[in-house]
This record gives structure tokens, sequence and C-alpha cells, in this order.
């Protein structure tokens, strides 16, 4: 049997922040939004050998109305930015972003007619992942970086957004 | 080392083969634009050129004709390959439409219009291809701002 056992029928007293922050944290859905090469080492972070449970973010949703990560995965251009747009419009609060490899994060080496110059020219984005394509140790590092971000976070500061 | 397509091309079209040139096996014959279509339908009726690989442009800014279309042939009967090109010049560039000789001309052409805006007489739905709709300007031309954007949505800052 575990830690509840020997607490019996107690409680505890915590701030609602940290509580919710605790849950928050531990929970993300992901919506992968992936357009370029990055997905292949996005697999790679999301597959069994790098365990990405242990941070309990491992649950992909399809619908970004079920979502609160959403992560860019590659390069995303300018034929793409209304839809980049709808998908995270579509998001509820609490929402996150996470832009995953140097395309989504600068534009990369794609510096021409075509290409959007970084996606926070069209979404707010919480965590940077550099590399091309990141290592899988750099997305687990940016998700330890986001649950600090959102350990620091008060819910009264979300609807203000 | 004579070339056995390159001399049929050049007594078929004396007029129309501006000029031929081969490369480790790699033959080229440069065509006048007016006869792209009879030397096209030539290599694919009589030579047994069944394929049209790809079709695509070059801009050769500042040189008079600027233009230059090049198609890649290959045959699957004889396991030939060929290149022709063709110079294309003026304000609004225009040439013949393959579609009608190889269907799978037509998106590549859609494309030399998106990229470059050649214009290609006779096909069936000439549309940008890679670009949006609104668009302005083909982007692969020599004379595209290189630092041009054109976002479809207002960006952030």
């Amino acid at each position: 049997m575990g830690l509840e056992t020997a607490f019996g029928h107690s409680y505890l007293t915590t701030r609602l922040d940290e509580a919710v922050n605790w849950a928050r944290k531990y929970s993300f859905f992901n919506y992968p939004f992936v357009t370029a090469c990055c997905g292949m080492e996005f697999m790679a972070a999301f597959a069994s050998t790098y365990d990405i449970a242990r941070f309990g973010a491992e649950y992909p949703r399809f619908s970004p109305r079920q979502a609160d990560v959403l992560f860019v995965v590659g390069t995303v251009n300018e034929k793409l930015a209304p839809v980049l747009k709808r998908v995270y419009d579509q998001m509820c609060e609490p929402k996150w972003v996470v832009s995953f490899g140097v395309c989504a994060t600068s534009g990369g080496f794609y510096d021409n007619y075509a290409t959007v110059q970084g996606i926070d020219k069209i979404i707010p984005v919480d965590v940077y992942i550099p590399g091309c394509p990141p290592r899988p140790e750099a997305v687990l590092d940016a998700l330890i970086k986001l649950q600090e971000k959102v350990s620091k976070e008060s819910v009264l500061d979300r609807k203000y957004r | 080392m004579t070339s056995y397509l390159l001399e049929t091309l050049k007594s078929r079209f004396p007029q129309a083969v501006l000029e031929t040139h081969a490369f480790r096996g790699d033959e080229t014959a440069v065509i006048a634009k007016d006869a792209l279509t009879d030397v096209a339908a030539f290599l694919r009726d009589d030579l047994g050129f069944d394929i049209l690989m790809d079709l695509t442009a070059v801009d050769h800014l500042p040189r008079e004709p600027r233009f230059e279309l090049v198609c890649h042939f290959y045959s699957l009967r004889h396991n030939y390959r060929l290149r022709l090109k063709c110079p294309i010049g003026g304000e609004a560039p225009s040439v013949a439409s393959l579609t009608g000789l190889w269907a799978g001309a037509n998106w590549f052409e859609r494309e030399v219009w998106d990229m470059f805006g050649i214009k290609f007489e006779g096909h069936p739905d000439l549309r940008r291809i890679l670009m949006y709709d609104g668009f302005e300007g083909h982007p692969l031309r020599k004379d595209y701002p290189l630092q041009k954007r054109q976002p479809r949505i207002p960006h952030r800052d």
C-alpha cells in the first residue's frame, strides 16, 4: 500500500494555485501540429524509449479542443499560418505552446518568400526548443521548463490573456 | 561522338533545333518555341518517349530571351533520356501546353506558372498550385524581391 494509507481520513491544506498548477503540470494533453521532418524526432521523443509518460504528457489529442499544449513541430509557411492560428484559437484555456525545432522558432534556414519567420509572429509561444531537429533530451528539457513555468502561474492570470 | 537521338531530331527539324549538346550521356536539344508541340509529338509518337519526367523553367535575367523551359523525357521502351530546352522571352512569356500529349504536364505547368509566370496556352486549368490565392507576383523570378513577404493574416508585433 502507498503513502495514502498512512494519512488515513485526514486532509491537507495548500494554496489553490499550488494544487491547480500541480494538477495541470502533470497532465498535459498535447496537440501535435506536425508539418515537417521534426515530426520524426517528435515521434522518437514520444515513444517508449524516452517514456514521456514520466512527465504525464504522453497523451496526444488530435482535437485542439481537448488539448492543453500545442506542439508546433516543423516549418510553418504563410499558406499554413491561418490554419495554425485557427487551431490555437480553438484550444480552451489554459493553453500553452511549444515551438519545436528551429524552423518553428525562427524559420530556420528558410529565409524566403514562403516561410513564417517564427511561429511567434502568429501565436504566443511559451517554450522554444532549438535544434534541427532537437534531440529527445531537449524535448524532455523543454517539457520540464514548461512544467516550471506552469507551476509559477496563478489561476487568476489566465482569463486576462 | 554522334548521338542517334540528336541527329534524328536535327535531320527531322533542321529549322527548329537551335543547338544540341551532350555531356556524359545526357543529351540536350534547344528548340525554338514555336516548334515545341511538333517536336514533343515527334518524340512521343515516333521516338517512343512515353514519359514526361519533369517540366520546369529557369530565369536567366538579364539574358534575353529571359526564360528557358526545361523538359525531361524518358522512354520506358528504349531506356532513352532526352532533355529539351526552349527559350521564352517577352513581357508576358507564354508557350504551348504539353498537356495534350502527356497528361502529367498539367501540374508541372501549373507550378511553372505559379513560380515563373509563364503562361501555357491550351492548358485546361492554369491556376496557382503552390502559393495561395491573393499572392502577387511569381517568387522564383530573379526580380522578385528577396525579402518580400505576403502574409495571409496579420503578424503579431
